[in-house]
């Protein structure tokens, strides 16, 4: 609990210290390679047939995905709080690399936990962490997947709390990271907002982002929740169906429950047990959902919806088609809820899709999942 | 108060507090197991309630918990084993151990409805902070369950006020930052600290987490009322699973040996 607070006490102090709001804008820009573009995709527009479709690509990030926005953020606090060592949990690795690159930057050590099942199906980003210097420790209880790994970074937390800063992926786990990340994603429709009223000189009818533990639809999304007019669909995966025992969508399949320091929506048996999560794509395989999703939800600000592993798969090949662009399997989720919502909106309508990250990463798990022999 | 807890406290002998996970390896075994841990020694007992995602337990309580699950163990196992050690006793005090999800997942009046109907005295809830548990704290009151207080070496002055403000039983102090079954405490801290939270409270300190033999129950009980042993009792359990009867032997014959450390 003091290592809580003393997180939260000096994350308020420094959110208001210009000197920290330049600095981390500073990485951001020459770092990151921020602001991320805004494209309109045309060609997929044009075979859906309805609403005006604009990819946010976050996926053109340093190190190919929104993770490191927050991880620029957390690194930064880290530093004036005087930690002398990074931990993290990953599950596609995304976060994993993000932290490590972080690390890396600052000369910070560096233990990223991962989960047994994880490790093998991401193994490139196992690979890109270890040469960015990072220790990956494997975890193999549970589940073997993210839910674990974050365990397990608790445990390593508590345990040296004095020098060690706990860098968390997503907008959940105990207060205040769940703001505090969406804050460091927050920059992702701040830029939205600026690029459509030049592209189009008006605001966005719908956004549509995926959901695994959440930031990087918070991080859209929350520049225009006072905006009620503004639609906002967060697609949540819905691996072998919703039906099946085999998804990881904790607001359509599951119930409010407590774990990692945060009552929210979770995947739990009837003894409260919380159950695995199932998703072709790593990093939607958790069995919780940031708290404020589980609020939104509950107060119907945003609409959730899901997609299976097929879906997703087939959104994946269908972007790399028509688009040019790989995208990772989390954005595919959302893309796959994309192509359903489209062709029913008018072509005066303007969709904007978080592409939170590339898929380069992936092109193994789909490979394996088309039967194609690399 | 709980009256049972109250009543051992009276007496100031220093207290020997065993932990093991309730249904582990089995439901049958553990009731055994716990009747022999009382008959051996234990003057209060903490049962785990078992939970997926243990994130204060080390791998020893974790994989006991896992095994507890396997075998079909959940909160009416547990409540059940209760009403089986109460038949042959009605004065150890037992305090059930866990984390909040199943106790929010079973109903908050629901669980403290079968806590007084079993006999139970106290709980231990580690994922539950002062700051959240008004709501199940009232509840305990009204049916005299202790909700028994966390104190790590981190705890600021300011914290202990606000534990110690609805504290009721006893208060465990962690001896070490981390996690249960990995490393020993540092006993100039623990001195220290708990001489501090005597400034504060008359509530008894019983102290726990990685202590594992005789030489530092003794140690430790010198400036405690008494000492929680855990992991190192479910790695018996772990050692031993296919012959159960050289896990009790094992398992009285060490219960024991604490207990001597706590009259030394």
């Amino acid at each position: 609990m003091p290592l809580i607070k003393e997180v939260e006490i000096e994350y308020l102090k420094t959110k208001k210290d210009k000197n920290f709001q330049d600095e981390f804008a500073y990485y951001l820009e020459h770092y990151i390679g921020r602001p991320s573009p805004l494209f309109f995709a045309e060609r997929i527009t044009n075979d859906l047939k309805g609403a005006k479709i604009y990819f946010k690509r976050d996926e053109l990030n340093h190190t190919g995905a929104h993770k490191v926005n927050n991880c620029m953020g957390q690194i930064l606090l880290a530093k004036r709080m005087r930690k002398k060592r990074i931990i993290a949990e990953t599950g596609a690795g995304q976060h994993g690399v993000a932290t490590a690159t972080v690390c890396a930057l600052f000369g910070l050590p560096c233990v990223i936990y991962m989960g047994e099942k994880d490790i093998k199906r991401q193994s490139p980003n196992v690979f890109r962490m270890k040469l960015l210097g990072a220790e990956i420790r494997s975890v193999s209880s549970g589940s073997k997947s993210l839910k674990d790994a974050m365990n397990e970074a608790l445990r390593d937390w508590v345990t040296n709390v004095k020098d060690t800063f706990y860098i968390i992926g997503t907008a959940a786990g105990p207060h205040p990271y769940p703001s505090m990340v969406r804050d460091f994603q927050s920059i992702i429709g701040k830029e939205t907002r600026k690029q459509i009223l030049k592209a189009e000189n008006k605001l966005p009818d719908l956004l549509i982002a995926c959901i695994g533990g959440g930031s990087n639809a918070l991080g859209l999304f929350y520049e225009f929740l006072d905006e009620r007019e503004i639609e906002m669909i967060g697609v949540e995966a819905s691996g072998l169906g919703l039906n099946s025992d085999k998804h990881a969508a904790s607001l359509s399949g599951g119930k409010p429950g407590v774990l990692h320091g945060n009552k929210t929506y979770l995947l739990q048996n009837k003894d409260g047990q919380i159950k695995e999560a199932h998703s072709i794509s790593a990093g939607l395989d958790y069995p919780g959902i940031g708290p404020e999703h589980s609020f939104l939800f509950e107060e119907k600000r945003v609409k959730y919806v899901s997609a299976t592993d097929k879906e997703a798969l087939e959104a994946f090949t269908y972007c790399c088609k028509h688009e040019g662009i790989i995208p990772a399997l989390e954005p595919a989720h959302a893309l796959a809820a994309l192509k359903k919502i489209a062709p029913k909106l008018s072509k005066d309508k303007i969709i904007i899709m978080n592409m939170c990250g590339r898929g380069d990463k992936d092109i193994f798990t789909v490979a394996e999942a088309l039967n194609i022999k690399l | 108060m709980s009256q049972r807890i109250k009543k051992i406290f009276k007496n100031k002998n220093k207290k020997l507090v065993t932990f093991v996970t309730g249904g582990d390896p089995n439901k049958k075994t553990s009731n055994e197991i716990l009747d022999s841990i009382i008959k051996h020694g234990a003057d209060l007992i903490e049962i785990g309630m078992p939970f997926s995602d243990p994130i204060a337990d080390g791998p020893t309580i974790q994989i006991s918990s896992n095994r507890a699950i396997k075998s079909g163990a959940n909160l009416d196992t547990i409540f059940n084993i209760v009403k089986n050690l109460r038949k042959n006793n009605n004065d150890t005090p037992i305090i059930l151990m866990g984390y909040y999800n199943i106790i929010l997942h079973y109903g908050l009046d629901n669980f403290v409805k079968n806590c007084k109907l079993a006999g139970i005295d106290g709980l231990i809830i580690v994922d539950l902070q002062p700051e959240e548990d008004i709501e199940l704290l009232n509840k305990l009151n009204k049916n005299k369950i202790d909700l028994i207080r966390l104190i790590t070496p981190n705890t600021t002055m300011e914290r202990l006020k606000i534990i110690i403000k609805n504290a009721s039983g006893f208060l465990y102090y962690v001896t070490i930052t981390g996690v249960t079954g990995r490393q020993s405490a540092n006993m100039n801290e623990l001195k220290k600290i708990i001489k501090n939270i005597k400034k504060y409270t008359n509530l008894p300190i019983v102290a726990g987490f990685g202590i594992n033999n005789r030489k530092q129950v003794r140690e430790i009980c010198q400036y405690t009322d008494g000492v929680v042993v855990g992991s190192s009792i479910v790695k018996i359990i772990e050692k031993n699973l296919t012959n159960k009867k050289n896990m009790i032997r094992l398992i009285n014959k060490f219960v024991k040996e604490l207990k001597k450390g706590t009259f030394e």
